[in-house]
């Protein structure tokens, strides 16, 4: 037989048809929804008279739009409030199963998918949201749709895509000592581009990916789509399996046993063949942090901004975008004052970042000219953050544990960062306004983001370590 | 659902020369609340469009008088970041059916080709020399030939030719969508389902 990719493998199972000189039908095994990108979707569906086709793989949640405070009460934006209520309606109509503000596995639709077993390996998994790629870390095919998709999804469990091409990246050797999944995808993306994996859908592999958590292999997966490509993926192994186990959806018993194994046999030929190989080597790479407009405008926290040629193609939107953040070519970045510090978001919003963070900032102080906001990415992580005291030693340093959901990722509800200020921000877009307009963002990993918020200035967070 | 069909198109362009154009750009986060399809022209490219006090700002191409038309012409890698299908509503509401660049982003061209707007996809060579003609001759008139699938400048006959996958050449010559395909190919899904989830 032909020597195949994991993702090979993983595609062509779920193919119900190829369409001649068009696009594949891929059957989808898990379809997630939110309120922002399934209204017009149920509202087209109705149109045309069908029902949700398999509303038992569908499964819904609260994220974009919710407050961090006082959940308990209406959400007091109008248009929020409409948009939640309408999930709501929908999914009560179509009987989708939904986990809305006020339950307790509410939280950010790609931090609870893994978290309640709903994310395993070999599925195809599909949201209305970028960072759907998030689920390929279990060895998942996991990409983000458009509206009309997630249409196509609810009337027919399948979406329409052309087969992407295919690029591994592998990270070999030993992550140095405070640099973190954050810092290792922020280096690839500063590598490759914001645009240099458009088309493809990456492959994770080599010794220093398979040394990540889980929580890790999350966060690197995130943020494929910074570099322009539709998803990643990472071979399931003994530490998906061992994440995977026991929790709410996940098999049961023998039958988890057997799934477990067929888990285990996905994984890349030995002689498949990708469109596009890159190696990088772990110890090369530093705590990151961005300095621009795009996530691809990454460099290490103790380097300095580069200086782009102004006859360079790119030297006007270069230029622009440092103007925006209020920059200039050669700068360092340590000592730049910060305003806000945001931890949370799909991208590392999971108990693991909370504990980094707090571990960081333990025994020190909130800086005075520092806002922060600690967002955990689901009441389950809430819940473990609590049980664990985590609340208590944020408390102690003035910081303060809020309520669930995307907050300032992307500032659709009241988390926003004012016009001109600087945050550094654990999610993963540092677009003009992406923070709220105006707002200027810096992209860095819990630790540094930690580092940050008690200083009151940009730090490498090796000096805390 | 049946839209326009697309065929051939004649109007001049609205040259928006800037790289890494993002759908935050395109259409903010805090414009995405609305739960129907419709209206989401008035908030394109808000951002820019409009000063802080709600003003439209003059230096934006949006808001010069000669420039007009059905079709966008921008710098490369458009329409990266979210998935959000918003950004392809907001242009085609704002009455663009096609968006020229050198390099458009993944999702963007799928939303895009869903929802009627045609990605034409030109060399950086070309894509230069209309926004050369843009200053010269706001009022360049631009034909786009699905069939051929050819992008032609009528006044000085330079041309060159664009890739679409041919099945999305033909929803958006007959103005049907995915899910009209979908739906009539039922039997399969289910037959697909019984052979593979049991
Ligand atoms: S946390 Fe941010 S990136 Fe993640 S789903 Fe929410 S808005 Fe999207």
């Amino acid at each position: 037989m032909e020597p195949k990719t994991l993702f090979d493998k993983i595609w062509d199972n779920h193919v119900v048809e190829h369409i001649e000189g068009g696009p594949d039908v891929v059957y989808i095994d898990r379809h997630l929804i939110h309120e922002v990108t399934s209204p017009q979707a149920f509202a087209g569906i109705e149109q045309r008279g069908v029902k949700v086709f398999r509303p038992d793989r569908t499964v819904a949640t609260a994220d974009h739009n919710v407050p961090t405070r006082d959940q308990h009460l209406p959400i007091r934006e109008e248009l929020s409030r409409l948009q939640v209520q309408k999930l709501e309606e929908n999914c009560r109509h179509h009987s989708i199963p939904l986990y809305g503000l006020g339950h307790p596995w509410q939280g950010i639709v790609h931090v609870i998918g893994p978290e309640l077993g709903l994310t395993q390996p070999g599925m195809t998994i599909v949201c209305g949201d970028s960072h759907t790629s998030t689920h390929g870390a279990f060895g998942s095919i996991a990409f983000g749709i458009g509206t009309s998709e997630v249409e196509m999804v609810l009337a027919t469990q399948c979406v329409l895509q052309p087969k992407p091409k295919k690029m591994r990246i592998t990270v070999e050797g030993t992550l140095g000592k405070g640099v973190t999944a954050k810092d290792m995808i922020l280096y690839i993306t500063s590598k490759i581009s914001a645009s240099g994996g458009t088309g493809y859908f990456i492959e994770y592999a080599g010794s220093a990916i398979r040394s990540l958590s889980m929580e890790g292999r999350m966060t690197l997966c995130n943020m494929s789509i910074e570099m322009g490509a539709r998803g990643g993926l990472i071979a399931p192994d003994e530490t998906t399996i061992e994440y995977v186990r026991g929790r709410e959806f996940a098999p049961k018993g023998e039958d988890f046993d057997k799934m477990a194994e067929q888990w285990l046999s996905l994984k890349t030929d030995e002689r498949a063949v990708f469109d596009r190989e890159i190696t990088y080597d772990a110890t090369d790479i530093e705590p990151m942090i961005t300095y621009g407009t795009n996530p691809g405008m990454g460099i290490p926290v103790t380097g300095t901004i580069p200086v782009v040629n102004k006859n360079d193609p790119d030297a006007v939107s270069y230029y622009k975008s440092l103007d925006y953040m209020g920059f200039r070519a050669g700068e360092p970045m340590i000592g730049k004052p910060v305003d806000y510090v945001f931890l949370g978001s799909c991208t590392n919003g999971r108990i693991e970042d909370l504990r980094a963070f707090v571990h960081m900032i333990r025994g020190h102080k909130k800086a005075e000219n520092v806002v922060a906001w600690i967002v955990p990415g689901s009441k389950q992580v809430e819940k473990q953050a609590l049980e664990e005291g985590l609340d208590k030693i944020l408390k102690e340093a003035g910081f303060e544990l809020r309520q669930p959901g995307c907050s300032a990722c992307l500032a659709m509800n009241d988390d926003k960062i004012p016009a001109g200020k600087y945050s550094v921000s654990t999610s993963n877009r540092n677009f003009e306004g992406r923070q709220g307009p105006g707002a200027r963002t810096m992209l860095t990993s819990p630790l540094t983001a930690a580092a940050a918020a008690v200083t009151g200035k940009i730090t490498d967070p090796r000096e805390f370590l | 659902m049946p839209r326009e069909k697309f065929t051939i198109l004649r109007s001049p362009f609205v040259p928006l020369p800037v790289d890494n154009v993002d759908t935050d750009q395109i259409i903010p986060a805090r414009f995405l609340k609305a739960t129907t399809r419709e209206g989401f022209g008035d908030n394109l490219f808000r951002d820019w469009r409009y000063t802080s006090d709600g003003t439209p700002n003059p230096e934006f191409v949006l808001n010069k008088d000669m420039y007009t038309g059905k079709i966008l012409v921008t710098g490369k890698n458009f329409g990266s970041g979210s998935s959000r299908e918003h950004a392809a509503w907001a242009l085609y509401d704002y009455g663009f059916r096609v968006v020229v660049s050198s390099f458009f982003a993944d999702i963007f061209r799928n939303n895009a080709l869903n929802n009627g707007l045609l990605p034409v996809q030109v060399s950086e060579g070309f894509l230069q020399r209309l926004f050369e003609l843009s200053v010269k001759n706001p009022d360049t008139l631009l034909e786009i030939h699905l069939p051929e699938q050819k992008i032609t400048v009528v006044t000085t006959g330079e041309y060159e030719g664009f890739e679409i996958n041919a099945y999305k050449k033909e929803c958006m010559l007959n103005g049907y969508d995915d899910i009209d395909y979908l739906l009539s190919n039922k039997d399969k899904i289910t037959a697909y389902e019984q052979s593979h989830h049991k």
